[in-house]
């Protein structure tokens, strides 16, 4: 069959195959989303039109201003934003001291601790939820920032550790011994000289660990009880509770609950990739 | 904790090896004199404890201490509602181990988990494959790439909403479908017993595949060129290079992503909660839905212990083999 084509028929055949596949899977990964917009937009009466329409006659921002307009839903929004900063900042913070003391000393019981910190990271949350809710509970936190921001902590820190541990394995050890020739202390060698270089790494690691805060949903259920304390994904489920359901306030929601991601993915995509694919890609 | 709440899966770092190898870690340069080593031995070596404080007490706190607490909760009857606990041994576990319910909940996960795992990795493969051309331009290709990460970026909760929106009996997907005859009535995607756990399925495999998709093109595009070249010398084709060549060196990608994934896709609770619920009938039961149902719903707090403990040891039989596997290719 090769030599009833010529070979540019042949590449030209090929293009228009990868094109087409190309675009199918762009339907597959895009139109859920696309939809998710466009409903967005739509009246909730137009919702399920029949036939449906992309872009309906009732064309409007009117279930973002529902949401805007809304303090208990603006409230949503703040608690998010406010527990997702908290819990990258501690993260940050006590994750470049971990990696630091991973990276540059030896010590007791380091194995045993590296292979914790290893293992934490496929513990069940469910597993988690209990203690947690009656340690919680027993310290008062109950419905508390304070919950969310500790308990998101057990899975962005070791995360973070794991990172920091091994970016820092990449700086030579001299840029440190430099400093402390100098007369600085460790500590001043590790804030003045490896957290600036390590700037890159420290990004991916902030971005990743924002994320996976934004996006908690079962402790954020579980830990917090009064509607003003929820986050953004209890609160979409929560509008989900309500009797008759407002599907385009509901897509507004989701549209503004997914921004924060998105925007951090499209301004440091790459920062975002190398976070999520180290490890399993081995360079 | 994206598999609890999370779809989105933690990044696949996670069970990377920590610490530096043993060369490194030992080379501080004795031949110097600074002011570091003048320090008392004993200072010096509470130096790295000083750094890992905050860590030590966070990780006790909140992870050492809530296993121990789980697991002596499982051994005893009416904790956390009763002031007073029983303590009853093993029998918690002889009880949820032979509970209809619970058996059903942990066929349904291995089903879930285990389709998401195959499905991810073709589709992952495939839209990797097809991104990595040379048949297109580097920006068409960018852009695609874009919209096929798209279902990574969105949190569970909301890409249970939009799915039961697109998939509402009189939603748009259910019209397309009548619309070309493929079906003639509108279908229950979630709501019929037969059909709801493969629907969750779907939409778990919609929403999890980009993961493998960015690591597999990261994948790809790390093996050698001469590889390939050398394969076309000797004479073969498209297929035999992909079969002889692609698929070995993205082996070990796989692997680790799909144990990554069972282990994540495993204790996935959100997707399931906001979709279905479990029902109808708990046909789409999983063992994390039915271990929160039992604890936050019945308040059966010992048994629901008894569940959350054997969830994590199966996930942690998964992660050994994961840990084990990782050494071997370190060495």
């Amino acid at each position: 069959m090769n030599s009833r084509f010529s070979k540019s028929t042949q590449t030209y055949l090929a293009r228009l195959g990868v094109l087409l596949a190309l675009l199918l899977g762009a339907l597959f990964a895009g139109f859920p989303v696309l939809w998710m917009v466009a409903s967005s937009f739509k009246s909730n009466t137009e919702i399920f039109a029949y036939p449906p329409r992309l872009i309906a006659e009732s064309f409007s921002a009117g279930a973002y201003l529902a949401v805007f307009t809304n303090a208990e839903k603006v409230r949503f929004f703040l608690n998010s934003y406010l527990v997702s900063g908290m819990v990258t900042l501690l993260t940050l913070l006590v994750g470049i001291l971990g990696g630091y003391s991973f990276s540059r000393y030896t010590f007791f019981f380091k194995k045993p601790l590296n292979m914790l910190i290893i293992g934490v990271q496929a513990v069940p949350p469910i597993t988690l939820l209990i203690p947690y809710f009656s340690l919680i509970v027993g310290l008062k936190l109950h419905n508390s920032y304070l919950a969310l921001i500790l308990t998101y902590m057990v899975f962005t820190l070791s995360y973070a550790i794991i990172m920091m541990t091994g970016y820092f394995n990449t700086l030579p050890r001299e840029l440190d011994e430099a400093v402390m020739i100098d007369g600085g202390s460790s500590f001043v060698a590790l804030w003045s000289v490896l957290v600036p270089i390590s700037l890159p790494g420290i990004v991916s690691v902030g971005i990743y660990t924002f994320m996976l805060a934004w996006n908690e949903f079962l402790f954020a259920l579980t830990l917090t009880k009064t509607t003003d304390m929820r986050t953004v994904p209890v609160g979409i489920q929560l509008l989900m509770g309500q009797h008759s359901y407002e599907w385009n306030e509901m897509m507004a929601m989701s549209v503004l609950g997914s921004l924060p991601v998105l925007l951090l993915f499209l301004f440091f995509q790459r920062y975002f990739i190398a976070g999520m694919t180290a490890g399993s890609v081995k360079g | 904790m994206c598999r609890g709440s999370c779809l989105r899966p933690r990044s696949a770092a996670l069970f990377q090896a920590c610490f530096p190898s043993e060369k490194t870690a030992l080379s501080t340069n004795h031949s110097k004199a600074t002011s570091f080593q003048k320090l008392p031995a004993l200072r010096k070596k509470l130096v790295p404890f000083a750094y890992l404080s905050p860590t030590l007490l966070l990780l006790a706190m909140l992870s050492l201490l809530p296993i121990a607490m789980v697991f002596f909760y499982s051994l005893q009857d009416n904790v956390i509602m009763n002031k007073t606990p029983q303590w009853v041994g093993f029998e918690n576990y002889i009880e949820i181990l032979g509970d209809s319910v619970f058996q059903q909940a942990l066929l349904n996960t291995l089903y879930f988990t285990g389709m998401s795992v195959l499905f991810h990795l073709l589709l992952g493969l495939a839209f990797a494959l097809l991104l990595n051309t040379r048949l297109i331009g580097p920006l068409p290709k960018a852009l695609f790439r874009m919209i096929y990460i798209l279902p990574w970026v969105f949190t569970a909760t909301i890409i249970a909403i939009l799915w039961r929106l697109l998939l509402n009996p009189n939603g748009v997907l259910n019209y397309l479908l009548l619309w070309t005859g493929l079906v003639s009535d509108k279908i229950e995607w979630l709501s019929s017993r037969q059909l709801a756990l493969h629907t969750v399925t779907f939409i778990n495999i919609w929403a999890g595949y980009p993961f493998y998709m960015v690591s597999l093109l990261a994948g790809l595009q790390g093996i050698p060129d001469e590889l390939y070249e050398a394969g076309r010398i000797d004479g073969a084709n498209g297929r035999q290079l992909f079969r002889f060549i692609t698929l070995p060196q993205l082996t070990p990608i796989i692997v680790s992503l799909a144990m990554l994934d069972f282990i994540w896709t495993m204790q996935q609770f959100t997707l399931i909660w906001m979709t279905t619920g479990g029902g109808p009938i708990r046909v789409t039961e999983m063992l994390s839905t039915f271990t929160y149902k039992l604890a936050f719903s019945s308040y059966e707090f010992s048994l629901a212990s008894t569940s959350a403990f054997v969830i994590l040891l199966l996930s942690m039989g998964v992660a050994w083999f994961y840990v084990r596997k990782q050494r071997a290719s370190d060495e």
